[in-house]
């Protein structure tokens, strides 16, 4: 009896034991986030990514997140925590998180780290962007078609190079299709503020434009474009789809799931290695949200043929002739852009007035 | 019947206990918040509290909550010394961010020169940067009589802009591939505010802000100007008869708060941070607000006011990732602490009477 017992509870132990390892062989992957999950865009989007490994791998992953982590100190603090509390791998997700990832990661060498949209790399450190000007290309031909006011409305968030380069490649494809065309650009200053975007959206209304881009994450432009009436936008990281029809006529949408499931997958399976990946509309980082009814059927048709050639890679949105904005040459017919310039973009086209701050 | 009883005399007893009395009732309402939210309230808050202090990682968040309360601490402590006066310097957020850019600044002129000067020359003119940044409301209010809360608040607005150009323009790191953003300070060793002692999150700003935490002690108690300070907040008339100058009052007041905020910035901005950026402000300077009040205007309770903000902070970071607490939750407590904080201390000056009132 006594040694039925015991057999029974070194089982029990053993079980427990056994229970205990499964739970450690869990891979952990964290996320930091730099706006609120709800923000209905960018970390929204990176949030369904986290949400598809979950999907993907069960049981076999646990991931964490913090949200609302500012760029600096507390971004390294927050990596660092989640790298003591025994993360295996960690998707930060910002520019300003660069030289805190490149800091955390040198302190433990054995967690992946993965960076989106930066260009400081290491041994356990990725890095990783969507060609998101591919998206502004689709959008810049809609945009050129539909505006009969021919001022096309930008918010810019920072000038960064992301950021010129989706300004230049929507101006390049709206005014192939409408020579008239003129963009006025404001600068928010911010990723995510929806009171200075949706005043940022009443300004360029009220200076004529009737289509609005924006690089900003909130749907406030959206709102703002649906009081005034007549004025066209699209969605930005995320679908935005409540909009839709009118005044959202289509969308930019960042998939990160593909990429965080594929990565996720690599640490599992214990072939992750660094690297810089950045992959556009064709390989389905850059989604195209639906064209609304409110455009025409043939500006549809248009804005899909030019989807199409992006993703087979027959056209490149930066084909020449390009000139930079004072006149000087840039791409000459027939040229393609080589992807260093595009990283460090830090020029307008020709054609843009206003200068990039500075 | 219930009702408040002005007390003769403001009640020391209260005064002390209302720090304590709010942080108790922010953890009772905080955890039938948490639970609401479906986590569970005990682990929440002992996530909050205890794990930094004295969770399975203390030996890194100990360090980190000097490294988070030094500036809260450093800021708050020059604002209270206006606040005592009735000068209220709201901006204590834009002089951290001039702070910065100006010891930054002054520290990249040189570079990549390895002078042993270059970080005294950067404390100095991160000081100064805050000083004249506060000087702007000063000056205004003594010469024009503007209020000083709104110039000094909008002034904040002024400073972001020049951060953003600062790190687009001026201060942009030439090797950084057009992205915004200075050199970063920490690889550059003549300009870094490094740890002291490696692993300890003791650097220059936490050294400053105990000396200011001293200064600011024996300012208020031993000193004429303390004195004339706490009699201007407490009987203006009393001190106009007294010999206090109000001009001179506002410009000491003003021009300390200014340089201690400029002082936060630039030792976060060559330490910590590391480096100008566009987002490199994250509220300092208006938290810092909270924990002036929180620690009671007293040099010592902001000491412990500062820690306790950075331990809600930290512990709020691990809740966020532990529990998957989300980060509003955690900023409606910290507001809770506030709150009760306010809504208690009415018990220094008033006392709850039952019954109906005597006739006098």
């Amino acid at each position: 009896m006594k040694l039925t017992n015991l057999l029974t509870s070194a089982a029990v132990a053993l079980g427990l034991a056994a229970g205990a390892a499964w739970a450690q062989d869990k891979t952990k992957v964290g996320f930091v986030y730099v706006g609120p999950v709800g923000d209905g865009g960018w970390t929204y989007e990176h949030d369904q990514g986290r949400k598809a490994v979950e999907a993907e791998f069960g049981d076999q992953v646990e991931t964490v997140y913090v949200e609302n982590v500012a760029e600096g100190p507390d971004a390294e603090r927050v990596m660092t925590q989640m790298a003591l509390e025994g993360a295996d791998l960690i998707f930060t997700t910002s520019f300003g998180y660069m030289d805190p990832t490149i800091n955390v990661a040198k302190k433990f060498p054995n967690v992946k780290f993965e960076h989106a949209t930066g260009y400081k790399r290491a041994d356990n450190v990725s890095t990783y962007s969507a060609r998101f000007y591919e998206g502004r290309a689709v959008q810049g031909t809609i945009a050129g078609h539909m505006t009969e006011s021919n001022i096309v409305g930008y918010i810019g968030s920072y000038p960064i190079p992301e950021v010129i380069r989706g300004i230049n490649s929507a101006y390049i494809h709206a005014k192939k299709v409408n020579p008239d065309v003129q963009f006025k650009i404001v600068w928010a200053f911010t990723w995510f503020d929806p009171a200075k975007e949706a005043d940022a959206a009443k300004v360029l209304i009220e200076q004529g434009a009737d289509v609005i881009l924006q690089h900003t994450d909130s749907t406030a432009p959206q709102a703002a474009a649906q009081n005034a009436g007549n004025v066209i936008t699209f969605g930005q990281a995320s679908d935005m789809a409540e909009y839709a029809p009118k005044p959202r006529v289509s969308s930019i949408i960042d998939n990160w799931a593909p990429y965080y499931i594929a990565r996720t997958k690599a640490v599992i399976d214990g072939t992750w290695e660094s690297v810089d990946t950045w992959d556009g509309i064709g390989a389905g980082m850059v989604g195209i949200g639906e064209i609304s009814d409110a455009v025409p059927a043939e500006v549809k048709e248009a804005a899909l043929a030019l989807k199409e050639s992006i993703a087979n890679g027959t056209y490149h949105p930066f084909t020449g002739p390009l000139n930079k904005q004072d006149g000087s040459a840039w791409l000459a017919e027939g040229e393609v852009a080589d992807d260093g310039t595009l990283a460090g973009m830090n020029f307008y086209v020709e054609g843009i007035e206003g200068d990039i701050p500075q | 019947m219930i009702r408040l009883e002005k007390r003769p005399q403001p009640s020391r007893a209260w005064s002390l206990a209302t720090p304590l009395v709010a942080v108790l009732a922010t953890m009772a309402f905080g955890g039938l918040l948490f639970a609401a939210l479906g986590k569970p309230p005990v682990e929440a808050i002992r996530t909050i509290f205890w794990e930094p202090l004295f969770g399975e990682f203390a030996f890194y968040y100990r360090p980190q909550l000097l490294v988070k309360g030094a500036p809260l601490v450093l800021i708050a402590i020059g604002l209270s010394l206006g606040f005592r006066a009735g000068i209220w310097n709201i901006g204590a957020e834009g002089q951290y961010i001039m702070g910065a850019i100006f010891g930054a600044g002054a520290g990249l002129a040189f570079y990549p020169s390895d002078s042993f000067l270059i970080f005294p020359f950067m404390v100095i003119a991160g000081a100064f940067g805050g000083w004249i940044w506060a000087m702007i409301p000063a000056v205004l209010k003594t010469r024009f009589g503007t209020n000083e809360i709104l110039v000094s608040l909008m002034l904040v607005y002024v400073a972001e802009q020049f951060l953003a150009s600062v790190s687009l323009g001026l201060l942009k790191n030439p090797e950084g591939f057009g992205f915004p953003g200075s050199r970063n300070l920490q690889s550059w060793d003549a300009a870094h505010n490094a740890e002291l002692i490696a692993g300890t999150g003791m650097h220059w700003g936490v050294v400053s802000a105990l000396i200011a935490v001293i200064f600011a002690y024996v300012l208020l108690n031993r000193h004429m100007t303390g004195y004339h300070i706490r009699l201007t907040g407490e009987a203006p008339r009393a001190a106009r008869f007294a010999g206090v100058n109000p001009a001179r009052l506002v410009l000491f007041c003003l021009g300390t708060s200014g340089a201690l905020a400029g002082l936060a910035g630039m030792f976060e901005v060559s330490g910590p941070s590391g480096q100008v950026s566009i987002d490199f402000n994250v509220g300092y300077g208006f938290t810092a607000i909270i924990v002036a009040f929180l620690g009671r205007l007293h040099p010592v309770g902001i000491l412990l006011a500062g820690g306790l903000m950075a331990l809600t902070y930290i512990g709020g970071d691990i809740a966020q990732s532990n529990l998957q607490l989300p980060a509003a939750a955690i900023q409606v407590f910290q507001g809770m602490l506030l709150f009760f904080l306010l809504a208690f201390d009415l018990l220094t000056n008033f006392r709850i009477a039952i019954g109906k009132p005597e006739v006098a």
